[in-house]
């Protein structure tokens, strides 16, 4: 038991949690590392001795943010950041727990990887980290991974990151051998000869532009592909990030049809088009890339109809020598851990996505899939909470963002809302102000 | 061996080409006339006359060391000649088609031929070119006939019967003849057949060959008398169907904790060779619950049921 974790109040507080479709007046207790209770008029009576108490006035309370996919720089790239400057970032962004990516060096294919990430993140980092596995030995696309020995040891879950599988025998396989273990693969849907030279979404602006463009057939090809094998192998399946509406009707027909399968957007795409690339802005190079306004608006109502499951920032830090490049030579990627809160209030303040469903995708059905104890403010879930202002207006500052690199797409954005105070196992990582 | 003892059995086949439509009659009757041959290969006098002027050719197209020598000490004790035909040295190495090497052993007239080949449906199809009794030793992923007769005699002269058993086969299902053929004989006998295996080493379909399907070995030997483990390929291990030999070896692999699963008093087979370590644990192959050595005891007696009651057939005979 750690003595400097004093039991905390959060009184006074809107009560958002998607578990229990809960939104109410409430407060909220927590002691000893976990949600103790949140109900209306617990008050500074019904408290145990020495508790903090905070009055949120009518700030937002609701379960920390679960950030379904972070490329975090360890193994391997920690000159782009550590656990511990990933983590200070998330608690930032109130993000409480960070599932971060394989597609590291050496890459997170067998068990020991696992287990190293895993310390590491525990000894240096102030959220929690765990780590999806690869699916393919090396990210190779060849053979699969020890998927159970990889599970048993803390993997969530299992892609090969920014790597598409074409092999569709190896793929039907592995969601079979995935099936033993009830174990969730990830997949990154995009045919890479489809891609080919292809740097930004394929229309008249990538033309205008001079650019090689990537056609959502890209895309929905791949996903097909996949909902087929899905219905031939079973296995829970989740496409990685998806960008464009034809993809929306493939995972709609899918659902329909009962296959277990879900899938996630990543805030860029629901916050930005193809027009925001501009003059050649490398930072708002992503893969896949940017689509179209009616694209980015068909990604928003699917959300706000829960047929995308999960809203994720898909943090890459990229440091200068990968970005300050042509806009074809430059990496994709975007750091987005502080970020993607402040801009999903904005699809909240349009009246596009209600906050139930923000915080639900954010922070309930991540950690569901993911079968994580998070994501919830019942009594007894871990006390990984955070505090929402949500109208408090800011300007965002690359320099005092925490991220040492200082790839965001949303470069002196004008936000409403940000999060003021992240507790993470029950204390407090960050608190604005 | 006096012949007043000997078994009357009529077996109402030219060739053993599968457990596939043998009836519960027909399998009682070789294992019946397998344990006179038990009998006769623990005397120091082993030698019959059954097959004495008869030719016997072992065409084995695919590696095989105890079948091969299983059935050519069968012939020899029953007092054939015996002809082994190895492949490496053979006219198929040249270009020869199957069907040509069958019609070119045929003008030799032999009366038995023992086939192994790695295709599926090659030893019917050469039987089908032949005037002489075939025996399939193993075609591709199909039928094991003998291996199945020699795993019933086995389990028989150790639990007293094979009705009502429940015989878990553990491993790679998918590709393996020997499970195949285990599991018409064992079902066609009465014996409650389970199949224990990763999804991806399982056939589509394979409930509906009456058996109850598990992927975990805990579920599947839970209450089994007998446990039968199959061989895994190593090509098949490497992230192919399985990701790797330790993680096979940590979910499938039979263990002592993983045998405590089955019954207290269950019996543990395997048809060789055996990959020590990915499939099964040595001190479970090498004790005391072990019958794996006995498998191979019984192959040899199996195989001369099999060819006497093939050569009662024969003309002339």
């Amino acid at each position: 038991m750690l003595t400097d974790r004093r039991p905390i109040l959060l009184a006074n507080a809107r009560v958002i949690d998607p578990s229990r479709n809960l939104d109410e007046h409430a407060d909220v207790l927590i002691a000893d590392g976990f949600v103790r209770d949140a109900r209306r008029g617990i008050g500074a009576a019904g408290v145990p001795e020495g508790t903090e108490i905070i009055n949120c006035n009518g700030k937002i309370v609701a379960p920390g943010l679960v950030d379904f996919k972070v490329f975090c720089g360890e193994p391997g790239a920690s000159h782009r950041e550590t656990f511990a400057m990933a983590s200070a970032a998330a608690a930032a962004g109130g993000i409480t727990t960070i599932v971060c990516q394989p597609n590291t060096s050496p890459a997170i294919d067998n068990s020991a990887t696992v287990d190293f990430v895993l310390r590491r993140a525990r000894d240096t980092a102030v959220v929690n980290i765990v780590p999806m596995a690869a699916l393919t030995k090396g990210l190779r696309g060849e053979e699969m991974t020890e998927i159970g020995l990889l599970k048993a040891a803390g993997a969530v879950a299992f892609t090969d990151a920014h790597h598409s599988l074409m092999n569709a025998q190896l793929m039907r396989r592995a969601l079979t051998y995935a099936t033993d273990f009830d174990a969730l693969i990830v997949h990154h849907t995009e045919d890479p000869d489809l891609v080919g030279e292809g740097v930004m979404n394929e229309g008249e602006f990538a033309s205008r532009l001079g650019l090689t463009g990537v056609p959502t057939a890209a895309e929905a090809i791949v996903l097909e592909r996949d909902m087929r094998l899905v219905e031939l192998a079973g296995g829970r399946y989740h496409a990685a990030a998806l960008s464009c509406a034809a993809s929306l009707e493939i995972l709609q027909r899918a659902k329909d049809k009962g296959l277990p399968v879900t899938a996630s957007a990543s805030i860029n795409h629901l916050s930005l088009n193809e027009n925001d690339v501009g003059p050649y802005r490398t930072f708002l190079k992503v893969s896949p890339p940017l689509r179209t306004e009616d694209d980015r608006l068909a990604l928003v109502q699917a959300l706000a109809s829960g047929l995308i499951d999960v809203v994720m920032s898909d943090h890459d830090p990229q440091d200068v020598e990968t970005k300050r490049l042509p806009f074809a030579e430059a990496d994709a990627g975007a750091i987005g851990l502080e970020t993607m809160l402040p801009a999903a209030l904005r699809l909240f303040h349009r009246d596009e996505v209600k906050l139930m469903n923000l915080i639900r995708a954010m922070s309930t059905r991540p950690a569901e899939l993911l079968h994580l104890p998070g994501g919830s403010l019942r009594p007894g879930a871990p006390a990984d909470v955070i505090v929402i202002d949500p109208d408090v207006p800011w300007v965002v500052d690359p320099a005092e963002l925490k991220s040492p690199c200082k790839n965001t797409p949303f470069d002196e954005a004008k936000f409403s809302g940000r999060c003021v105070r992240t507790i993470v196992g029950g204390r407090t990582v960050f608190a604005l102000g | 061996m006096t012949s007043s003892s000997r078994s009357t059995f009529v077996f109402g086949h030219r060739h053993l080409l599968g457990i596939e439509g043998l009836s519960a009659h027909d399998i009682s009757g070789l294992l019946e006339l397998s344990e006179e041959f038990v009998t006769l290969n623990r005397q120091i006098e082993k030698k019959t006359s059954v097959l004495r002027g008869r030719t016997q050719i072992n065409l084995f197209f695919e590696a095989s060391t105890r079948t091969q020598s299983s059935f050519e000490i069968a012939g020899k004790r029953l007092g054939a000649d015996v002809m082994n035909m190895s492949v490496a040295s053979s006219s198929m190495r040249k270009g020869e088609t199957l069907i040509d090497t069958a019609i070119t052993l045929n003008a030799m007239h032999p009366d038995i031929l023992i086939v192994r080949h790695h295709a599926t449906g090659a030893v019917e199809l050469l039987a089908r070119k032949v005037d002489c009794s075939v025996v399939n030793a193993g075609d591709g992923q199909h039928e094991h006939p003998t291996q199945a007769l020699l795993d019933a005699l086995t389990i028989k002269r150790n639990k007293g019967r094979i009705e009502g058993l429940v015989v878990a086969i553990c491993g790679d299902v998918m590709h393996s003849r020997v499970a195949r053929s285990n599991i018409l004989l064992l079902t066609t006998m009465g014996a409650r057949v389970r199949v224990i295996a990763p999804s991806t080493l399982l056939p589509p379909g394979i409930e509906r060959m009456g058996v109850e399907v598990a992927r975990d070995m805990r579920e599947g030997l839970d209450g089994a008398d007998i446990v039968m483990m199959l061989r895994l390929q190593r090509e098949r291990m490497n992230g192919s169907f399985v990701p790797s030999s330790q993680e096979y070896f940590q979910y499938f692999g039979l263990d002592q904790k993983k045998l405590g699963y089955a019954k207290p008093d269950a019996l543990v087979m395997h048809p060789g060779p055996m990959n020590r370590g990915v499939e099964i644990d040595s001190l479970v192959a090498d004790g005391a619950q072990s019958l794996i050595r006995e498998q191979v005891e019984m192959g040899v007696a199996v195989r001369m049921a099999v060819l006497e009651a093939l050569a009662r057939n024969l003309p002339n005979a």
